[in-house]
């Protein structure tokens, strides 16, 4: 059975510190090249067909800006 | 598979708390403080005490904290914050009490309170923030600084000579009979901030059962005044603060 994740990440909330992109085993995270309207880089899923939903990214985000869904199939 | 058909509220596996507010926190990209908020949200929902828990802030960059969880607070002058939560404590004695303090706050100028409320065993949770600088006022040298550590007040790295050594107090509050579980943790990676959430569910429990104080010292980052970036500033944490400060219980009974 796979599992495929996803997540959406608040981006005006998101401060793109980027704590979130060493934890993601699979690679799936990046903060962008576009800002928020503060002028952070938020982050974004840059390689999405590689999230397993395993939460590491929104368990250390320090501003709780990411919700994580995950579905097997 | 499209990524619509997986966001769906039934798939949801992991969001923000509902008891941290929406409000976006004051702290600077990557502030340990707010991983702590999350973890303490976490475990108030978890344990459903959201109406029978009082924090008391401190002073310091998490002076707001109060804007942050949704439940009841009180802001203590700097350093008295276990006074202030002794005394809840007291008259509410059904409440889960608990302090959130720094190192400037806790380890600096509330030495005094924290050293006699742990002593009394006072059956509150404290929870204790150690970056080794003062964060809010532009990051000066604290009692927790380590040797060498370049700060604003140390321009040429702390020097035992000049500025005395740093100062490890959840050792200290170890040795006192009041306090019931003394434990290190820090919030850099998914395993650690599970241990954390673990150690803050466990003092929250303590803390009903009338064992004593509870004390979570929990290693931070304040990457603005180590002038560095999140990322970097974990691992100068791991590299240097770790082989100091080593995590994990002190004591547990």
């Amino acid at each position: 059975m796979a599992i495929k994740g996803a997540i959406t990440v608040d981006t005006e909330k998101c401060k793109g510190c980027g704590v979130c992109i060493p934890n993601c085993p699979t690679g799936t995270i990046a903060l962008s090249k576009e800002v928020n309207s503060k002028g952070y880089n938020y982050l974004y899923m840059a390689n999405p067909e590689n999230c397993t939903g395993c939460t590491n990214c929104a368990t250390v985000c320090p501003d709780a800006v990411i919700t994580v869904y995950r579905v097997k199939i | 598979m499209d990524i619509n058909e997986i966001i769906k509220p039934e798939n949801k596996v992991y969001g923000k708390s509902p008891v941290l507010k929406d409000a976006v926190m004051h702290y600077c990209p990557g502030c340990s403080h707010g991983t702590v908020h999350k973890i303490i949200a976490e475990v108030i929902e978890e344990m459903g005490i959201q109406d029978k828990t009082i924090g008391i802030s401190p002073v310091g960059c998490s002076v707001f904290a109060y804007n942050y969880l949704n439940i009841d607070w009180q802001q203590a002058a700097h350093g008295r914050a276990p006074a202030l939560a002794t005394a809840t404590k007291r008259l509410m004695p059904d409440k889960y009490v608990f302090t959130y303090q720094g190192d400037g706050d806790l380890a600096s100028i509330g030495t005094a309170e924290i050293m006699h409320a742990c002593n009394r065993g006072e059956n509150i949770v404290v929870i204790f923030i150690n970056n080794a600088i003062y964060g809010m006022t532009g990051g000066q040298m604290a009692p927790t600084t380590l040797l060498g550590q370049v700060t604003a007040t140390t321009p040429y790295g702390r020097d035992a000579k000049l500025n005395g050594y740093p100062l490890k107090i959840t050792e200290l509050i170890a040795q006192l009979e009041g306090t019931c579980y003394v434990t290190r943790q820090s919030v850099q990676s998914t395993a650690a901030v599970r241990r954390t959430k673990r150690a803050i569910r466990k003092a929250f429990e303590n803390s009903m059962m009338d064992k004593g104080t509870s004390f979570i010292e929990v290693v931070s980052t304040c990457n603005s005044g180590w002038k560095t970036s999140p990322v970097a500033a974990n691992t100068w944490m791991e590299e240097n603060m770790f082989p100091f400060y080593p995590l994990g219980d002190m004591k547990d009974r």
